[in-house]
């Protein structure tokens, strides 16, 4: 947002109060502060609002890909450094499929590409997209491979094509599920530009040459009347694609240089396309497109993805409460643990491995992993009973047995006091309890 | 044509350098390697100077008995002996080799200060290249296992660790006694990355025989906050912070101990590919982060950071 200065400019200076503002300035300070709409003066002319609108902009435009349940928004990023704030709108990965592959081939690899997911610490992290290439040359073939993987998935699709009407032919025909059309280049722009506005698909725009270069095609584009832009700046090497993408970042969110500020796709092909990918996911890629993502290279990336996106100030919690596992009844014992999501999934997992009833005390530790909260004084014997109490887990279980994680030892005797239950120290890893819960 | 305002940040900082090994003319018996120097942000050499390349040291362990079987079947019988061991890393690529001396820890085989040295010595002699030594980490045998250490090894300028807040005496008198570098470990949190170089230094270490380790934590297992942490840390470097202008280590060695990186799992894939990328993901993280020098347990993790390294740097 401008500063309450910038913006009063385009005010029209009638302090007539129809804001509920007493004055323009006020109402200027009110909107600075995005606590007013522009809508709310009713003089302010057409030119006025679409200055405010454009500087009020975010740096790097949001563009929504796809449609229903697995579209998703990409850009609107605000930072280099992700201490400052965080990173706001996760890389997406998108798996590319030739248009040449048999039906049935493109539908079952479609399919896999559906199944590759992964639940982790609570949060499902799945690949995001699927493209199709247009590689057979015939126009008919590819609009068919289109129409078989859009059939096969609901993912949004990326479409490549540089020949525009094999492109408008395959993307007519799915429109609706707002496909991102790849790609605009300086021979075929214009054409390209007309087909994304009619569709009202948003546009990859490409350009390897320079950034200078794909700037001047950008502004070509959205002259033309396109909006929703994913840049491509063509890095072949991962120098060039450390080096291009924090320049296009680093012009958008220092220089609020808007010629560049669109979210990034990145085509990780050949030899080192784990490599691009996995610098793409650190170092502001917004769509991350690969020829193969295997589950033993996607596990490791997905949680790289999710560890750079996590809000560096806010661990991933769950709930403090008494969880249930494997239909416990009141002669079931007491395990507690820490409410750090990574450090409950793990435990549970283990638990649930056992197959042997118990009660799950989550203890709050403003999501803190065992050693750590202990560490920082946020794991005592006075924070288990008080969670205890809280849940009630003693008129639940009533077996006066409570099994506590092997790190914090040192806590038992004190627990004994003001538990009042029998403390058993288990293993120090969680992975060590279906042998320990088994020989209770 | 549009004009592309690229902004540059000119830093006013730079990190120091350290000298690692020490060749003949130092008076020492092996390869001398330069670390740190960096005058911009990782890999962005259009804005200042990075001068050296980042390391690779490859981890050696006096017992072996612990370690992951993807990893010890790339070693062979070579992990049995650890000169052995430190010439396959060198005859892999590695730059230098990190020797931890597990077997002094008291609790389990309690090898001896003597035994310790002569195993460290043995390694010396199978190959040129810089050592860093660490100890077992109970904190009094380490003292009395490093003092040996550093004087069996006098002159090698060798990389000890390490130097804790509250521990850092005994392990800074071993290095300044016979001139060898320091690994300052702090906690995951800038300012005590600071606090522990601050020790040190009033202690009476030079600060150019100090490299600072902020613990990194591995894929899944922290990364999120080290990745921060680190990139902190640099920032402050080049924007002046005189304390934190030390090159920086990273032991992504704890990558193999994620379960997600090595449990069998139907639907997770090769479990040796998997583990293989967890630390090399790792690794990758800490060096655009900032790393200078990186330890890493797997040759073939190795090859794949070897990799992104040649080419984040151009291929050079
Ligand atoms: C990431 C991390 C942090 C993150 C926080 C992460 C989080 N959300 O908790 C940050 C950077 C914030 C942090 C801060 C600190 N940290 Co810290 N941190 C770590 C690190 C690297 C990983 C912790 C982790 O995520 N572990 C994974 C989870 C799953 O482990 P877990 O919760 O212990 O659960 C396992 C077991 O306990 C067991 N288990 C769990 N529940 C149960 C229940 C039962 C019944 C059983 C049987 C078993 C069981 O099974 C689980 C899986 O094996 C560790 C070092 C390490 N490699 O472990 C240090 C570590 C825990 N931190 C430590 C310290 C000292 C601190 C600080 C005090 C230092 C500082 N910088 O100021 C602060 C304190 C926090 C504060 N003041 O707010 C020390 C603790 C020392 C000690 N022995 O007490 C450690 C061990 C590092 C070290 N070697 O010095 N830390
Ligand atoms: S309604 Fe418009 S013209 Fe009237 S005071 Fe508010 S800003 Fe000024």
């Amino acid at each position: 947002m401008p500063t309450a200065i910038e913006i009063f400019k385009y005010l029209p200076k009638k302090n007539c109060g129809e804001c509920k503002h007493p004055t323009c300035l006020a109402f200027a300070m009110a909107l600075a502060n995005n606590k007013a709409k522009v809508e709310d003066c009713p003089y302010i002319s057409e030119e006025g609002k679409r200055a405010l609108a454009a500087s009020s902009a975010p740096p790097i435009r949001l563009v929504k890909v796809g449609s229903g349940r697995h579209a998703f928004e990409i850009g609107d990023e605000t930072e280099l450094y992700r201490h400052e704030k965080k990173f706001f709108h996760p890389t997406r990965y998108c798996v590319i499929l030739n248009d040449d592959i048999a039906d049935q081939e493109l539908e079952e690899r479609t399919l896999a590409v559906n199944r590759t997911k992964f639940e982790r610490v609570g949060q499902i992290m799945a690949a995001d997209m699927v493209a199709v290439r247009h590689v057979s040359g015939d126009a008919q073939r590819f609009a068919r491979a289109v129409s078989v993987v859009a059939e096969s998935t609901d993912l949004p699709l990326l479409l490549m094509s540089k020949d525009v009407p094999a492109l408008e032919a395959a993307a007519g025909q799915i429109s609706a599920k707002l496909p991102l059309l790849n790609a605009a280049d300086k021979d075929n722009w214009a054409l390209m530009a007309t087909l994304a506005k009619r569709l009202k698909c948003p546009l990859v725009v490409r350009e390897d040459r320079g950034l200078n270069e794909l700037a001047d095609l950008v502004a070509q584009v959205k002259g033309a009347g396109v909006d929703d832009i994913v840049l491509d700046f063509g890095a072949s090497t991962l120098k060039e694609l450390m080096e291009r993408s924090t320049m296009v970042r680093k012009v958008s969110v220092k220089r609020t240089f808007r010629g560049l500020g669109y979210p990034v796709l990145v085509l990780a092909l050949g030899p080192q396309a784990m490599l691009m990918a996995t610098l793409a996911t650190m170092k502001y890629g917004s769509i991350v497109a690969l020829e193969e993502l295997r589950p033993e290279q996607a596990l490791p990336l997905f949680v790289l993805r999710q560890n750079i996106y996590t809000d560096p100030q806010v661990p991933i919690q769950v709930k403090p409460d008494l969880y249930p596992v494997n239909n416990p009844g009141e002669g079931a014992p007491v395990l507690f643990t820490t409410n750090f999501s990574l450090t409950y999934f793990t435990v549970l997992a283990d638990i649930e491995k056992s197959k042997v009833p118990v009660w799950l005390q989550v203890v709050d530790t403003e999501g803190l992993s065992v050693l750590t909260a202990f560490a920082a004084g946020k794991l005592s014997a006075e924070h288990v009973q008080k969670a205890l109490e809280k849940s009630g887990a003693k008129s639940r279980s009533k077996a006066g047995t409570l099994i506590i994680p092997g790190m914090v030892a040192r806590l038992a005797p004190k627990l004994g006091e003001v538990t009042g239950m029998k403390v058993l120290v288990g293993p120090k890893e969680s992975s060590g309890l279906p042998k320990f819960l088994k020989g209770l | 044509m549009v004009e592309v305002p690229i902004s540059k940040d000119k830093w006013g900082g730079k990190v120091g350098a350290v000298e690692l090994g020490a060749d003949a003319a130092s008076g020492g018996t092996r390869d001398q390697l330069e670390v740190g120097g960096q005058g911009c942000m990782p890999f962005l050499e259009f804005e200042g100077c990075a001068l050296n390349r980042p390391l690779i040291a490859g981890e050696v362990l006096d017992d072996a008995s612990e370690l992951h079987h993807a990893v010890k079947a790339q070693f062979g019988d070579a992990v049995k002996d650890p000169a052995l061991w430190a010439k396959a890393w060198i005859d892999k690529g590695a730059d230098l080799i990190c020797l931890r001396l597990v077997s002094t820890n008291p609790e389990e085989r309690d090898a001896t200060p003597e035994e310790a040295a002569a195993t460290v010595k043995k390694v010396l002699e199978a190959t040129k290249a810089p050592l860093i030594v660490y100890g077992c980490g109970q904190e009094e045998k380490d003292a009395k296992v490093l003092e040996a250490v550093s004087n069996i090894s006098a002159r090698e300028r060798l990389l000890l660790g390490q130097a804790e807040e509250g521990a850092y005496k005994s392990t800074a008198a071993a290095a300044m006694a016979n001139e060898h570098a320091i690994i300052a470990f702090s906690n995951l949190d800038i300012n005590l990355a600071k606090q522990i170089v601050i020790l040190l230094t009033d202690y009476g270490v030079k600060k150019d025989n100090i490299i600072i380790d902020p613990l990194m934590a591995p894929l899944g297992m922290g990364l999120e906050y080290s990745y921060s942490v680190n990139e902190r840390i640099r920032l402050a470097a080049l924007a002046g912070d005189t304390m934190l202008q030390v090159p920086m280590l990273c032991d992504c060695t704890e990558a193999w101990k994620c379960r997600e990186a090595t449990d069998e799992n139907p639907t997770w894939g090769d479990a040796t590919v998997r583990g293989t990328w967890w630390e090399a993901t790792t690794a990758i993280a800490a060096l655009l982060s900032g790393a200078d020098i990186l330890i890493l347990r797997s040759p073939a993790a190795m090859y794949v950071v070897r990799e992104a390294l040649d080419g984040l740097r151009g291929g050079n």
